[in-house]
């Protein structure tokens, strides 16, 4: 009988607790804070960088710089392309500074460690930048959400348009780190699938000053394509070197991962023809457009898909927080993983249970300086990779979340 | 024929490859030798003055259409001017002082040059087109070699050995080795020892200049491209003997094969092998393999 009262009284006591708190604590600190770690000054600091923060500064603005008369402050930080670093901010931030979402950008190593911090401490962690499929497969995360692309639909993209196309015998140039690797093997996984056959490949350490030994390793190798897995500076050194040494009279090149921002530096007339998957371009529709003439007053270069998505994941989160009333990491997971996502970055968006937003990717290839209309327009759309068929299936995952 | 497991052709042209990189690195470690044996200066800003020089070339090309040729004399003549303002304004108040100053204020001059072009141009980087008389590739029979880089290793040669020249064969070296040894004694000599240790700083300058140029049209004009390289000179220069001028060139080039060879035999370690041989030659001596012990 005592038991039964000690036990009812306990159940109340709890229920008080979780009934009562919510009134006057649905907002943690009474602000909502969003942080950003990413590289903001070395080799990927243009695709994501200070640009990226004011792309998030800019949904921020949009939605009047309050939820629910709270006030949105954002937090940035560069990890200088060190993992120990973005894992040591990410932490410091959870545990001093309150962070309500942490939203991570470019580079594999730090995003993955990140991720673990922010599965730690329960809060909602959106890579943008970084592009290894673990995030959602190996290492996924009930906390971690994968936006803007991945490694996989990058390799199913443009391996599978290079093999249908002619390309059988590659042989890869790897950034000698996380994403370098993942990039390499999920796309070796494509091209034997659709028939094609890998012929060698060869680490380069991250911003190597000096591809030609590489390039010459790659010619010997007799392969007909040269797959381009890295990322930013060393992908324009690669192409610029490969030009040089004649490399792409006897091979073809596939940039696995290449940005408009590096179309940009190097100009059409050497990477005219070349075939990249993108998440986004500016110049797909009004919309894009409109959009992105309001980046491009700012920074006086047009938004790169990175930029977009953080746009857009920043607006999603908010619009969520909005709709749970509440900067509760589980509420406001729970909202993001059931709404559909609609805006300038992605059309009828979804996140799955491993933590993948599922949207279009887009296939493209880089105009002739002479179909070039205006600066900034370079890519013909060749073909939308629907919806799911971009990404790792149900039959491929290793994400325990997700079977 | 095959060397380790690989065709000769194929190793002949890594040794190529190699020798283009032991330019660059030769030329650079040059110019830190010339300016910590005269001087005494570490100068840590040596990346950020290669990669103004590299940026003197690309916007002389852009904003007043003058050309590469143009732009070998015009980028040095800048920087060095600028080194000249480093020296009067800030280094000259160092000499007295521990020359970890000297480090820890070119280092930071080189932040501060970093992070005013980063802000400037971004960090993607300009494109500097091949002057079109080093245009074109030859084919040597077992590689592709682009004129450009063979003009590369000849004009860092012609330079390397000329400054080598220069200090340690001429009389105007033979002055200015003296007043870095007993400044007081050469200046009772009648020479302007102050004028003639800001002319070394500038003429250091210069040669780092002079390789951002040689370097433009070859790799990605970025803000880092400095610091990317750094590092390894500094390597360079250690293990040579800081301050010895024969030992840095030689250095250089010997580094650039060995880092060429490694990129064939085990790629993963390319960015580290010159440091593995710096711990092994520091163990051994430690003065560096031409420096001499104090």
């Amino acid at each position: 009988m005592k038991l039964k009262k000690l036990s009812a009284a306990c159940t109340l006591a709890v229920a008080a607790m979780f009934g009562a708190s919510p009134a006057h604590a649905q907002f943690s600190g009474d602000v909502i804070r969003i942080g950003f770690i990413t590289d903001m000054s070395g080799l990927y600091s243009d695709l994501d960088g200070p640009a990226g923060a004011e792309a998030m500064k800019m949904a921020i603005a949009d939605l009047g710089g309050a939820v629910n008369g709270k006030k949105i402050e954002l937090l940035v930080a560069d990890h200088q392309n060190k993992a120990d670093v973005a894992a040591g901010k990410a932490r410091e931030w959870m545990d001093q500074q309150g962070l309500d979402l942490l939203i991570g950008g470019t580079n594999s190593g730090a995003n993955l460690a990140m991720a673990k911090v922010a599965a730690e401490k329960k809060k909602p962690f959106i890579v943008v930048g970084a592009a290894s499929s673990a995030l959602t497969n190996e290492q996924c995360s009930p906390y971690t959400i994968h936006y803007a692309y991945d490694t996989v639909a990058l390799a199913k993209g443009t391996g599978n348009a290079v093999v249908k196309a002619g390309g059988k015998s590659w042989f890869f140039l790897t950034a000698d780190y996380a994403f370098g690797a993942a990039l390499q093997n999920d796309t070796a996984t494509v091209v034997k699938a659709a028939g094609g056959t890998v012929v060698g490949s060869v680490k380069h350490p991250l911003s190597a000053s000096d591809f030609s030994s590489f390039l010459l390793q790659a010619q010997s190798s007799k392969a007909q394509i040269l797959g381009l897995a890295n990322a930013g500076g060393d992908t324009i050194n690669a192409i610029k070197a490969a030009n040089e040494f004649g490399v792409t009279k006897t091979m073809k090149l596939a940039g696995l991962l290449v940005f408009i921002n590096d179309i940009h530096s190097l100009g059409l007339k050497t990477t005219q023809g070349m075939y990249l998957t993108d998440s986004w371009y500016w110049n797909q529709n009004a919309e894009t457009r409109a959009w992105s003439r309001k980046f491009f007053e700012k920074f006086k270069r047009m938004p790169s898909s990175l930029q977009a998505g953080d746009y857009s994941a920043t607006l999603q989160y908010l619009s969520a927080v909005k709709a749970v009333g509440s900067d509760d990491a589980d509420k406001v997971l729970a909202q993001l993983h059931k709404t559909k996502i609609n805006d300038v970055f992605a059309k009828g968006g979804f996140i799955r249970a491993d933590g993948r937003m599922v949207h279009d990717m887009y296939l493209m290839q880089v105009k002739t300086p002479a179909q070039s209309t205006e600066p900034w327009d370079y890519y013909n759309v060749v073909e939308t990779i629907k919806g799911e068929a971009a990404w790792t299936t149900k039959a491929e995952t290793k994400c325990a979340l997700w079977k | 024929m095959d060397i380790f497991g690989i065709p000769i052709q194929a190793f002949l042209g890594q040794l190529l490859l190699g020798l283009v990189n032991g330019s660059f690195y030769a030329m650079l470690s040059l110019g830190l030798a010339v300016i910590f044996g005269l001087l005494g200066i570490v100068n840590f800003a040596h990346g950020a003055l290669y990669m103004i020089g590299a940026y003197v070339a690309w916007l002389s090309l852009e904003k007043f259409g003058l050309n590469y040729w143009f732009a070998l004399l015009l980028a040095p003549l800048v920087v060095g001017a600028m080194g000249v303002v480093i020296e009067r304004t800030l280094l000259k108040r160092l000499y007295k002082l521990d020359p970890l100053y000297g480090l820890l204020l070119t280092f930071g001059l080189a932040l501060i040059a970093e992070g005013i072009f980063r802000d400037q141009f971004g960090v993607s980087g300009q494109q500097y087109p091949v002057p079109d008389a080093l245009a074109g590739a030859t084919n040597l029979g077992f590689m592709v070699l682009p004129n450009y880089r063979a003009w590369v290793v000849f004009a860092s040669l012609t330079v390397c050995l000329g400054t080598w020249f220069l200090i340690e064969r001429t009389r105007l070296g033979a002055y200015l080795r003296a007043g870095t040894e007993n400044p007081t004694l050469v200046q009772a000599f009648g020479v302007n020892v102050p004028v003639m240790v800001m002319l070394t700083y500038a003429v250091g300058a210069g040669l780092a200049a002079l390789a951002g140029v040689l370097a433009a049209p070859v790799i990605q004009i970025t803000p880092l491209m400095g610091s990317n390289l750094i590092i390894v000179v500094f390597a360079v220069v250690v293990i040579g003997g800081m301050g010895s001028i024969l030992g840095s060139i030689l250095t250089g080039l010997a580094l650039g094969l060995i880092e060429g060879l490694t990129k064939v035999f085990y790629p993963e370690a390319s960015s580290i092998v010159v440091f593995v041989i710096m711990a092994i030659v520091l163990m051994i001596r430690p003065a560096g393999l031409f420096g001499k012990e104090k």
